[in-house]
């Protein structure tokens, strides 16, 4: 029906001299490599994390599993209690000469002479020096085992857990590597016979600080990082919740207000360190609380914590909105029930999230541990927060300082260990936001 | 009576008063709710305030207050000839007192007959009882300490007789103002504010208690080494802390650390700034919402991992693999096998920490970007620019001073930044510009003076507060400076 | 003329209501919000049991003056008033009274409807609870049932009273913010547009129910709508930039008023 060859109609053509050239292809050209630099920039930010994670999880999986010798240990008399007087004297479980018998149930095992000493020496070495306090503990506690034999699982020493694990290359010259031929051997014919085996490694996640990487674990650090964690919560919460109450509903707006303002967001971004000296200086030497305490470590850490939960309890505050305070203050709600009864329980997500976040950083920091003390071989674990502790990033450091490549490896293990809580922080904060998230 | 049981009866004390107060408002009110003026757990409430709070404050007053009393009281018991001797000499009496009066409450009364007549020695006796005393004990010591003890048990009896007393008190002048009529509420909302006046005001004292700390202590060691030495010295040999010596031996330059401080976080900024700055720019203007979904918090757990696990990582693989990279270059080039990075050094430390910086300067640069305002995007689409001319031409310069705000707070971090340094940059405070030789921050020094055996009064132990102190301006002043302008972008924008 | 119709009656009553005793007089009331004034000497008079609707162009301060009648005002940062408001014989801004017990006296609803993110059930039962009007579950069951009725939403909600009242539609919704807002048995209700955020059909019912509510309680209702004013009101107040313009019998507000400006607003001429 469109009549198209209507005289009428007319399409407009364009000289071609107007074509201009505004060089749609060079700036194509240039737009793709702005947008390259872009995924460019994206992908190495990526990638860092990638590789840092697999750095982490790479050395860090196998610390595990350890490699353990289940041996028949001999309580005999004759050497833990040769002149018979444990009955008399509490010193003499305490002081036994307890490395014997696992070199006597070593040998054994394995056949060997013990008039030759080289080779003795060769095979105790492959049993972890914590075997002694091992064994001690088993004989303290019930010293019926005496005359007894019962199977002791004993850790091996670390340069065999790592050559068991397969971390050591045995093609490099025998003089240039910790674990002998002959070492090598006992480990296989052991394996064979099933004394030797890797299992999952629980001494990591009890055991404290030690020298020797298979006796080493996170166990008294990380209860020193929960006795900081609980003091940082118990006092951070509250405190943040009160004063960001008071800043965000009742402060006057005034230059003083304004100044606590500005004077927070400068503590969020004051560098942790210069808390520790605040610690340091306040907390030990003017107060005189203990050194390398969780006490103090916690005080420093909720200091360092609260400007992140006060902005983000400021924040959660601001989001309701106020057709809810005008509603219960024209019930006749005074301001303090309206607070408490109305705005407070709407904000508690965002402010539940802020510390999670907050206490996630907490457990995270190192260095105003550091200066309080907390660097510190802390064997036993603390029975209180006034104890000296450790926590589990400064464990992580002294770990990172070792040299050994077990430790390389333990100190992964930590690190996995330390990640591990942060995520479960994170992601509770995550699912926490997404439950309760509230759209006005 | 203990301090612990005495607050666990004034908060029992409370707990009576909170339910006599309630209950005397239900009598009041004649069991109809609507004649009180509030309701009775407020009227409970006033009344356990009344009972718990003054008592509590003097509580806290005289645990303070009372040592300081006593210890003035026994070292007026001190011979003179003693306190002739002057003030240390007094204070090490008065601790050795101290330490006799702890063992005195563990012998019994024969045996403190035998130590006043002077038939038993006082250090054995006391040592039988585990209690070490530093000297041999003079005789003076076992009648200053008797009188300790005594003071120290009268003041325990008289503490909580006077904090019970006024807990109780307290709980009924409350009780006797309850009436209908009366405004519990806005009593006890009155004490609630107060709480929450002291809450924010303790942001206010971290702040005052980081200046004055750090200006005290290194007040202390200005009085040693001057600050002009400090300052503007170019060498840092602190020596270690030799007990006893006051000697101001070492040499404490700043100037060393500030330059390592500076480069270590130039080349992290060289690092972090343009990736971040592009990531922030991509998922601001071209990435999906997708993208954007997944990208960007995936960039931000690297904000989110502790800055131990970078220390780590620059350990175990930047620096080992820098050192091992460059020796293979060294090696391709002249044939000499030879590592000319060092595995700890400025570029290792650097790198390391720009990767910790990425997410700072993509988050809060993302940030920025986004609040441009749609208009001035349109405005260029709509001339025909391209995306990429609109982000250089328009939305950049718009944004500039915003990212510069957001730059400075990301080289805050950078300046403050601990444990990466102390794993990866060194120890060795020197002054040079190779980028691939260790150079030290101060950071990195204030953790070294500050862990093994501290001396309050040694230099070396008070310079780690100057350097402190010297941190603390530094980036105090960028971050002031970057909220500053920030702000001010921010403003304009809304 | 012996046979009055029923509306005929009720007019020829409303006509009455000078005899009306005053619930709440205002005295010189004047409002500053930091430098600047909003409100110039307003001197106006609520009546008991009436319906007062404040009517004017928006800017005007009705809402203004509406706030002053429970003090809310005073959760403004830098607003003073000055000038005198009784209730009853009791001077409201008067140091010695609790606020919070004059809002109890003199409760409030809003522009848009803003129940709590909680049950209806707990809506409306929060005012007794803080007030100490109810104390044991019986009374409570019956505060909040007498009060949905009062506010006429008892039959659409009383099975779901767990039920969130942010569920509810725009005007049950506000319906259940008057409950809620009778539930504390106040002397006065303030209504501050209430209907403006509905559509004609819960509009309808708002007003329906303002009507029944004048018998027991004194109402005060800011209305952008003039019609709203006529069909709810008995007495209309109109302000102009801060100042009281004219306060008048509804009926002869709207049929002839007394001042210039009324009648230019009512015929559309500002606004």
């Amino acid at each position: 029906m469109t009549d198209i060859a209507s005289p009428a109609v007319r399409i407009s053509t364009r000289p071609a001299s107007a074509k201009r050239d505004i060089g749609i292809k060079r700036r194509y050209a240039a737009e793709r490599r702005f947008r390259a630099y872009g995924i460019g920039a994206i992908s190495l930010g990526l990638f860092f994390l990638a590789l840092l994670l697999w750095t982490v999880f790479s050395n860090g999986y196998t610390a595990f599993q350890q490699t353990t010798i289940t041996l028949p240990i001999e309580f005999t008399e004759k050497v833990i209690d040769p002149k018979g007087e444990r009955t008399t004297d509490g010193k003499v479980l305490m002081t036994a000469n307890y490395p014997l018998l696992v070199r006597d149930a070593l040998i054994k095992q394995l056949g060997i002479d013990a008039s030759k000493r080289p080779l003795v020496k060769q095979a105790t070495d492959m049993v972890s020096a914590s075997s002694r306090t091992l064994l001690r503990d088993i004989v303290v506690a019930d010293p019926s085992v005496i005359g007894k034999t019962i199977p002791v699982t004993l850790l091996a020493e670390a340069n065999v857990d790592s050559a068991f694990k397969g971390q050591i290359d045995l093609k490099v010259e025998e003089s240039k590597r910790k674990v002998k031929d002959q070492q090598v051997t006992w480990m296989n014919e052991l394996a064979s016979a099933g004394v030797l085996k890797k299992s999952f490694n629980t001494g990591i996640f009890t055991f404290g600080a030690s020298s020797r990487p298979e006796a080493a674990g996170v166990g008294v650090a990380a209860l020193g990082s929960l006795f900081m964690m609980l003091i940082v919560l118990v006092l951070s919460l509250p405190i943040g919740v009160a004063a960001s109450i008071y800043l965000e509903e009742f402060a006057p707006k005034n230059r003083l207000t304004d100044l606590i303002e500005v004077n927070i967001n400068n503590l969020a971004a004051v560098p942790s360190i210069v808390y520790g000296l605040l610690g340091l200086a306040v907390f030990i030497n003017f107060a005189g609380m203990p050194r390398s305490a969780a006490v103090v470590g916690g005080l420093v850490l909720t200091l360092m914590t609260l400007p992140t939960i006060i902005i983000a309890t400021r924040a959660a505050l601001k989001a309701v909105p106020p057709s809810i305070r005008s509603a219960a203050l024209g019930l006749g709600a005074s301001k303090m029930q309206t607070i408490f009864h109305h705005v407070l329980p709407l904000a508690m997500p965002g402010i539940l999230t802020g510390t999670i976040i907050g206490l996630a950083h907490a457990l995270g920091e190192t260095a105003p541990l550091l200066l309080i003390g907390m660097v510190a071989f802390v064997v036993d674990y603390p029975g209180s927060p006034m104890e000296p502790s450790t926590a589990l990033p400064v464990q992580i450091y002294m770990w990172a300082n070792e040299a050994e490549r077990a430790f390389v490896e333990r100190t992964s293990g930590a690190i996995i260990i330390l990640l591990i809580f942060l995520v479960v922080m994170n992601l509770g904060a995550i699912l926490l936001r997404r439950r309760f998230e509230r759209r006005w | 009576m203990s301090t612990s049981f005495l607050l666990l009866l004034i908060v029992l004390i409370g707990f009576i008063s909170y339910f006599a107060g309630r209950a005397r408002s239900f009598a009041q009110a004649g069991g109809k709710l609507s004649n009180l003026h509030s309701l009775p757990g407020y009227h409970g409430s006033y009344v356990a305030i009344w009972a718990i709070l003054p008592a509590a404050l003097v509580l806290g007053a005289w645990l303070v207050a009372a040592p300081v009393y006593i210890d003035s009281s026994t070292r007026a018991v001190l011979p003179e000839a003693v306190q002739a001797q002057g003030g240390a000499t007094v204070e090490l009496a008065l601790g050795q007192v101290k330490s006799v009066a702890g063992g005195l409450n563990r012998l019994t009364a024969e045996e403190v007959q035998a130590l006043e007549s002077g038939s038993a020695n006082l250090r054995s006796t006391l040592a039988a009882k585990g209690v070490a005393l530093a000297g041999e004990g003079e005789p003076y010591m076992i009648t200053a300490a008797q009188h300790f003890n005594a003071m120290t048990v009268t003041n325990r009896w008289l503490m909580s007789a006077v904090v019970l007393l006024i807990a109780i008190a307290g709980g009924v002048y409350a009780i006797r103002n309850i009436a209908t009529r009366f405004r519990a509420r806005n009593q006890v909302e009155r004490v609630m504010l107060g709480a929450l006046i002291v809450a924010s005001s303790i942001a206010i004292l971290t702040t005052v208690g980081i200046i004055a700390s750090m200006l005290s202590e290194a007040g202390r060691f200005f009085t040693m080494v001057s600050p002009f030495e400090f300052f503007f010295g170019t060498v840092w040999d602190p020596r270690f802390a030799a007990a006893g010596s006051g000697g101001a031996s070492g040499q404490f330059g700043l100037i060393p650390l500030l330059a390592g401080t500076l480069y270590i976080a130039f080349v992290a900024m060289l690092f972090a700034v343009p990736i971040g700055l592009f990531a922030a720019i991509y998922m601001a203007e071209y990435a999906s919402p997708r993208l954007r979904s997944t990208a960007k918090p995936l960039l931000e757990v690297l904000a989110g991992i502790p800055t131990i696990v970078y220390g780590f990582f620059a350990l175990v693989t930047v620096g080992p693999f820098l050192r091992d990279i460059s020796a293979q270059l060294n090696g391709l080039v002249t044939g000499n096998y030879q590592n000319f990075i060092q595995a700890q050094s400025v570029l290792t430390a650097g790198i390391v920490m720009g990767i910790m910086l990425i997410p700072f300067v993509s988050s809060l640069s993302d940030d920025i970007i986004t609040q441009v305002p749609r208009a001035l995007r349109d405005g260029s689409l709509g001339l025909g620019a391209t995306r990429s001319e609109t982000v250089k031409k328009v939305i950049l310069p718009a944004a500039l001073p915003g990212i510069v705000g957001a730059l400075l707070l990301t080289a805050s971090r950078a300046v403050g930044e601990t444990m990466i340094v102390v794993l990866a940059a060194g120890v060795a405070a020197r002054m040079q510009i190779n980028p691939f030789e260790p150079m030290t921050t101060v950071t990195v020094k204030i953790v070294n003076q500050l862990t093994g055996d501290l001396e309050f009064t040694s230099p070396q132990t008070l310079v780690a507060f100057a350097l402190g102190i010297t941190l603390f301006v530094i980036t105090l002043g960028l971050n002031i400076y970057a909220l500053y302008i920030v702000r001010k972008y921010r403003e304009q924008y809304e | 003329m012996n046979i009055m119709s029923e509306a005929a009656v009720e007019k020829a009553l409303d006509q009455k209501m000078n005899t009306v005793p005053y619930k709440m007089i205002g005295k010189d009331v004047s409002v500053y919000y930091g430098e600047k004034r909003a409100l110039f000497d307003v001197n106006l008079n609520i009546r008991e049991n009436t319906v007062t609707a404040l009517i004017g162009p928006s800017g005007c301060g009705k809402s203004t003056f509406l706030r002053t009648l429970n003090r809310m005002n005073d959760t403004i940062e830098n607003c003073r008033v000055t000038g005198k408001i009784t209730l009853d014989e009791d001077d409201i801004y008067d140091p010695t009274i609790d606020v919070v017990e004059l809002r109890a006296r003199v409760g409030m609803v809003f522009q848009k409807p803003n129940p709590f993110p909680k049950s209806i059930y707990d809506n409306v039962a929060y005012g007794p609870r803080i007030h100490g009007l109810a104390r044991t579950k019986a009374e409570f069951d019956d505060v909040v049932e007498t009060s949905l009725q009062k506010a006429g939403l008892w039959n659409e909600v009383k099975d779901r009273l767990q039920e969130p009242g942010t569920g509810l539609s725009g005007g049950q919704q506000q319906r259940l913010c008057i409950a809620r807002a009778v539930a504390v048995s106040p002397e006065v209700i303030l209504m501050d547009e209430p209907c403006s955020a509905l559509d004609p059909i819960a509009t309808a019912k708002v007003e329906e129910l303002i009507h029944e509510l004048r018998s027991n309680f004194t109402i005060v209702i800011v209305t952008h709508s003039m019609q709203q004013a006529a069909r709810v009101s008995q007495r209309t107040a109109m302000f102009h930039l801060g100042n009281l313009v004219e306060e008048n019998d509804t009926d002869k507000m709207f049929t002839n008023p007394d001042d210039q400006r009324t009648q230019d607003y009512i015929m559309g001429r500002f606004g």
